[in-house]
């Protein structure tokens, strides 16, 4: 049980790429459970006996508040059968013993507005928002991040860019002031910035941005590194044949997504295990 | 001090934070309406009519309803403030309200109970326009942009009206009922003139031979006493005759694919066709089975909600396709919502169920661009156009399914009605609990059990009105609006309970409601007893009769066995899907209903799925001639290919397709858009769904409305054959394929209102009989289809008729996705051949239609000639031998050749004297005739002689090659440069004509 790495994927409410981030965890060589949100507010799972906590794309609740709104204030007022704990408590637990955390997409939205992320100074309440892109639209478009390689992300050591599709309607990152902005910039919080196919400057330009995002923020994680969020799916490309050029293109098999989910194991097993 | 009034919360964007939202609004009011304005605002409005202290109200403002970040909320009072005028636009009581449903839940947790049963959060949108705008126009932008007055109400305040302290006055849509809850009997011993006249009132679109039957039947003294031993009279109850309607319905009964129709040819053969459905689409799928014997792929056709084939060995696929058009021309969002989520109920509820893969979906408009008056009660094909997509854009990508194929259909006839197909696949278990996934079985004494969403008046008498055209009276009630995320929490619980064994049958709820599905599921046992007073409302005061027909959303009905009910009921409970026992299968041999204790009906189970009398139609085919234009009249060719590449029907469909998440499930390997830069138009699309396996699903459609106005018949063979040659294109294996059939008809029932309707009929005969000669030829079976045969729009004297259209949608095997072949141009000096022969073949092709002319000679397609190539090609994809592949449709080769230059960024030099053809051709024939079977494809130098080899007796043109100058270079039959343009010049004049849409 001790040396093996356990990771879970929370589903239900309007997740939907549970199954996608579960193949990529596996990939990677961790165990993976998807469990649907019931079973934890049932009682039934705990997230301590995880390593590696998943929160995936999708629309929770339909995003129907605002995205994941309605799915955040499920875990903060939801009991967990038997106690009188909430799965939010059981998530500061998780963070707080040091484990990781990543959200895609509606999951990053989650994090965000649940105030895990980013989390300056260690303070919870909610700094940054992810709202309508500047389109005003819903978009499904491949975009080349680049990466801060003076973060203390775990996911992404040694990466220098990665090139994943972005599919979502509000993901324009806004933090709510210039400090905030620079804080994480200046602490290397904003991991991922949208940017150009050589990853040799952020963009702000459209579509190389997508949705207007500040500073071209793509992904932000907290100062311990451990907990990381970011709007580009990377359980969309983990095998060659997921590149929307791939038959074109010379590409290596293993799709660049997967390089999160392998640092994420790593470092559980280097540190965790 | 709890408030027992409602309160407004009303939450927006700090003033320094862009609107996003209210600038594309802002937009599009100028492009829809040509009205400008400075600014637009956007304010969401909950309206919570829940017992809360001031605290609560606190809490669940700044909590689930407002973004601290970004937003800020005011409680009973305006948030509103620098604007000329404010629209505020809410639902009108009783439609669904997915946004207030979701905030009723978050209140919930919040206050820690459950809402009561006169509780609830409603929502409304507020716009603030600033500019030059006055309480006039501002109604004009909510009728024609911002609202639609069939499912909304709106009010409009100038900023000299508005109350600064009060804000918009509160306004409760609560679903009020005073009628009393009642069993009404009916009497049918009448003349035939009050036959009809029941049938018109009720909206019952039961002809008079049908009442008549229905009059006879309960006539008969026996039927009476056998009513009399269970507390009926000699009158029909209103809930039997709505069932009887339902059940008998075009929509779900297929009365004309099932009648007796005389056909006359144009040489004055007459034929009798007893059921095209019968002679024509099982008939193929029948003589294909027993043909291929043990190689057959079919393992469920026609009887289930969709058809089911092989895969691999342990997992089959399943697909379906729908129409949703009569109530997307009404409310085109939620029309195409529910399109979406309803057909995808489809393939999860075939066999003991399945889970969704992909979705595809076609549609057909009038030009957006349209700027004529229209006929009343027709909306403009701009917000049709806006309102469909975004329709199914918010069914598709909340329900997590990916989009991965589908097209935009321009002809003006769809004006009278959009049509729109929504399709859905699904992967199921070959093997379930020992038995094969696809078989299912309800068994006497298992429950009925209806889970998922609440029974509303919504979309009552669905089916009835998809049977009848579009007319002053069509019902607001006829319109629903689909709720994904209680789909999908519903899919959740059901593929858990699937797999843990909990039920025998599942079907879906769609049209006609429990009526049909519960009637439909007893005819396994034979009968059943339902009590209509056990079904969950979404509010009171519904007759019996609407509980049992009502179309309301999101609703599955299981036959659940006794013994395992609890677990069944208790799964349910855990995951928070409404589940409930509303009866119970039998054999009795009765359609059986209560309410209350009274019987509400009581009808044989024969007389309801049998009884319905046989139609006659006749059928009369003319060939009719029309002008053929100069040669001259074409133009030039240069000129011909901007304008075709500019054609709604041919241009990028980009703005739409990005709009649809394509690769949700991280399956999607062929994508929609492909080449160099991600913008070129894939042929067909592939996925991987098992992460374990490189077995792929191809899914590719044909469509040719246009060639109907020379002849269905060859409208059908090249629908059939575009399809095919689409699959073939990226890879799909010909030999294990299948195929489905969606028509969409004008009303072919001669009568007073329809004086061609023998010709209409003699256009759907023809269509059919193409339908079994080239499935058979081809060897596709047809595992399912659909019908809708009254797109029509008649008001006062305008009648519009859509153009007789049908969908032939494929989906087959990709034996391994590592080979499938994308259409953009790879590298410099690849050769470029075309695959299959041209002829003067311009009849109804899009480049006759740009200029404004049909012609007659429509193109025709060679299947046994065809069925080889498309198996030489696999062999070649399978062999690695192909750079690219392009399938030649609207716009023939001088379309095709551009589009697969520009998708990968190289220019492409060919001579058209190297053509292969029937007959001495010009240039512009050469170029635009739209033969069918052809393809377009490119071969690296090294690999042309291997490929030429196989293709060895096969019409095979070598037409030049691949180059890096980035130049559509075409040499004419001349010796000449015909065609020398820039790919981006043509790539530019692709893009333009939607990209704003």
């Amino acid at each position: 049980m001790a040396d093996r790495v356990r990771a879970i994927v929370i589903a239900g409410n309007g997740t939907n790429c549970e199954r996608e981030v579960a193949n990529a965890c596996r990939l990677a060589g961790a165990e993976c459970d998807i469990v649907h949100i019931a079973r934890l507010l049932g009682g039934e799972v705990r997230l301590d006996d995880y390593h590696f906590l998943n929160f995936a794309g999708g629309f929770l609740d339909g995003d129907d508040l605002g995205s994941a709104k309605a799915g955040a204030n499920r875990l903060w007022h939801a009991p967990v059968s038997g106690s009188n704990a909430t799965v939010a408590e059981q998530i500061f637990a998780f963070v707080a013993a040091g484990k990781l955390v990543m959200g895609v997409c509606n999951g990053f939205q989650l994090l965000v507005k649940m105030g895990l992320l980013p989390a300056l100074a260690g303070d919870y309440r909610q700094s940054c928002s992810l709202t309508f892109n500047d389109s005003g639209r819903f978009e499904d478009r491949w975009c080349y991040l680049r990466v801060d390689a003076d973060s203390p992300c775990v996911f992404t050591r040694d990466i220098k860019g990665l090139y994943l599709p972005v599919r979502h309607g509000e993901g324009k990152f806004v933090a709510e002031s210039e400090q905030v902005l620079h804080q994480l910039q200046q602490r290397h919080l904003a991991v991922l910035q949208y940017s150009d196919a050589n990853y040799s400057g952020a963009s702000m330009k459209y579509p190389l941005n997508p949705n207007g995002s500040m500073a071209a923020i793509a992904g932000v994680c907290d100062e311990s590194g451990r907990v990381f969020g970011l709007m580009p799916h990377p359980e969309a490309y983990v095998h060659r044949t997921h590149h929307p050029r791939w038959t074109r293109e010379q590409l290596p098999e293993q799709g660049m997504g997967m390089l999160l989910y392998e640092n994420a194991v790593q470092f559980i097993r280097e540190e965790l295990l | 001090m709890p408030d027992s009034s409602a309160s407004r919360i009303v939450v927006g964007f700090k003033a320094d934070m862009d609107d996003a939202r209210g600038e594309r609004v802002r937009r599009e009011i100028e492009r829809h309406l040509g009205i400008s304005l400075q600014r637009v605002r956007v304010l969401d409005v909950y309206t919570v009519d829940v017992r809360l202290d001031r605290q609560q109200l606190e809490q669940v403002a700044a909590g689930p309803f407002c973004d601290p970040v970004i937003q800020e909320y005011a409680i009973n009072r305006p948030l509103a403030q620098e604007f000329d005028v404010l629209i505020e636009v809410g639902f009108r009581p009783g439609v669904t309200d997915n946004v207030g449903r979701t905030a009723a839940e978050a209140v919930q947790y919040i206050i820690g109970r459950p809402l009561a049963a006169d509780e609830a959060v409603y929502t409304s949108t507020q716009y603030l326009l600033s500019g030059d705008v006055d309480a006039a126009t501002a109604e004009t932008i909510a009728a024609d942009f911002l609202g639609n007055a069939l499912i909304q109400r709106w009010s409009i305040f100038t900023r000299a009206d508005f109350d600064n302290l009060h804000g918009v006055p509160v306004s409760v849509p609560r679903v009020a009922t005073t009628a009393a809850v009642k069993i009404r009997c009916i009497d049918l011993n009448v003349d035939d003139e009050t036959l009809l006249q029941i049938s018109r009132d009720g909206m019952l679109a039961l002809n008079l031979e049908e009442m008549r039957c229905i009059r006879d039947f309960i006539a008969d003294p026996q039927v009476q006493n056998q009513r009399a031993a269970v507390g009926l009279g000699d009158k029909l109850t209103d809930a039997e005759l709505e069932a009887l309607a339902q059940t008998w319905s075009e929509h779900c009964k297929h009365k004309i694919f099932s009648a007796l129709i005389e056909y006359e040819d144009e040489n004055g053969h007459r034929q009798q066709i007893d059921s095209l459905f019968k002679s024509y689409i099982v008939a193929a799928t029948e003589e294909i089975r027993a043909r291929r014997g043990a190689d057959d792929i079919c393992l469920s056709v026609f009887k289930d909600n969709a058809g089911v084939i092989k895969f691999t060995d342990d997992w089959s696929m399943v697909y379906k396709v729908e129409t949703h058009n009569s109530p997307s021309a009404l409310d085109p969002y939620g029309g195409a919502l529910t399109g979406i989520v309803g057909v995808n109920r489809d393939p999860f509820g075939t066999g003991r169920g399945a889970r969704l893969i992909f979705n595809t979906d076609v549609f057909c408009f009038a030009s957006p661009f349209y700027d004529q008056p229209l006929p009343p009660r027709l909306l403009h094909p701009r917000r049709i156009f806006d309102g469909v997509v975004t329709g199914v854009e918010h069914g598709g990508n909340k329900s997590g399914i990916p989009t991965i194929n589908g097209s935009l259909v321009f002809d003006q006839r769809f004006a009278g009605k959009p049509l729109v197909y929504c399709g859905s696949a699904a992967l199921m278990p070959t093997q379930l609990h020992g038995r094969p996934g696809h078989e299912k079985k309800a068994e006497v004494g298992d429950h009925i059990i209806m889970v998922g969403g609440r029974v509303g008046k919504d979309g009552i008498h669905g089916a009835t009105f998809s049977s009848e055209e579009l007319n002053e009276n069509s019902p607001v009630t006829a319109v629903q609006i689909g709720d994904p995320i209680t789909q999908r929490r519903m899919f959740d619980f059901l593929l858990e309970a699937r797999d843990r064994g909990l039920y025998n049958a599942i079907t879906d709820n769609g049209a006609g409601g429990l009526s049909s599905s519960v009637g439909e599921m007893a005819e396994d046992t034979g009968g059943f007893i339902m009590h209509l007073d056990r079904v969950p409302l979404k509010y009171s005061g519904l007759q019996p009769w609407e509980i049992l027909i009502s179309e309301a959303q999101e609703r599955m009905t299981l036959a659940v066995a006794p013994q395992h009910l609890d677990q069944f009921m208790e799964l349910a409970r855990q995951m928070g899907v409404e589940a409930s026992d509303i009866g119970e299968f039998t054999a009795s041999g009765y359609y059986h209903c209560t309410y209350a204790g009274a019987t509400a009906t009581y009808l044989p189970m024969e007389f309801l799925h049998g009884g319905a009398p046989q139609m006659r139609i006749p059928a009369r085919w003319e060939i009719k001639v029309h002008p053929e234009p100069e040669t001259a009249a074409l133009g030039s060719a240069d000129e011909a290919l901007l304008m075709l590449l500019g054609s709604l029907n041919i241009c990028s469909k980009e703005c739409v397709v990005r709009r649809y998440d394509h690769e949700v499930q991280g399956a999607t390997v062929q994508k929609p858009l492909t080449g160099a830069d991600n913008d070129g138009p894939a042929d067909a699309s592939v996925v991987r769904p098992l992460f374990d396996s490189f077995a792929g699903i191809a899914a590719a459609h044909g469509i040719c409305p246009r060639y109907s106005d020379i002849d269905t018949y060859h409208m059908m063979a090249c629908a059939i054959d575009e399809a095919l040659r689409n699959y073939v294109a990226v890879g799909g294996n010909i030999d294990h394929v299948a195929g489905l059939d969606n028509f969409c008809w004008c009303d072919p029932v001669k009568s007073e209102r329809t004086p061609d309707g023998e010709y209409k009929a003699a256009q759907l005969v023809r269509a059919n009989q193409a339908l079994y000669d080239y499935c058979v030829a081809f060897g596709v079976p047809l595992i399912s289809g659909k019908d809708s045969m009254k797109n029509d729009y008649q008001v006062g004297e305008t009648k519009i008729s859509i153009p007789p259209t049908v969908l032939f949608s494929v989906i087959g095997k990709v034996d391994d996705v590592r080979h499938t072949v994308s259409m953009d141009v790879k590298r410099p000096g690849d050769k470029i051949y075309l695959l299959g022969i041209t002829a003067a073949e311009m009849g109804a092709s899009q480049l006759y239609c740009e200029l404004g002319f049909i012609g007659n000679s429509v193109p025709r397609v060679d299947a046994p000639v065809a069925l080889l190539r498309y198996r030489t090609l696999n062999r070649a994809q399978r062999g690695g031998l192909i750079a690219s592949c392009h399938d030649l449709s609207d716009g023939g080769l001088g379309v095709a050749l551009a589009e697969t230059a520009f998708a990968g960024g190289l220019g492409v030099h060919v001579d058209l004297r190297a053509m292969h053809c029937d007959g001495e051709l010009n240039d512009m024939e050469r170029l635009y005739s739209e033969s069918q079977s052809r393809l377009l494809v490119t071969v690296a130098p090294e690999k042309a002689a291997e490929f030429e080899k196989l293709f060895a007796g096969q019409s095979l043109s070598l037409l030049g090659e691949v180059s890096a100058d980035q130049m559509v270079r075409i040499v004419g039959v001349s010796g000449s440069a015909i065609v020398a343009r820039n790919i981006l010049e043509l790539k530019e004049a692709w893009q333009a004509p939607l990209r704003e849409l």
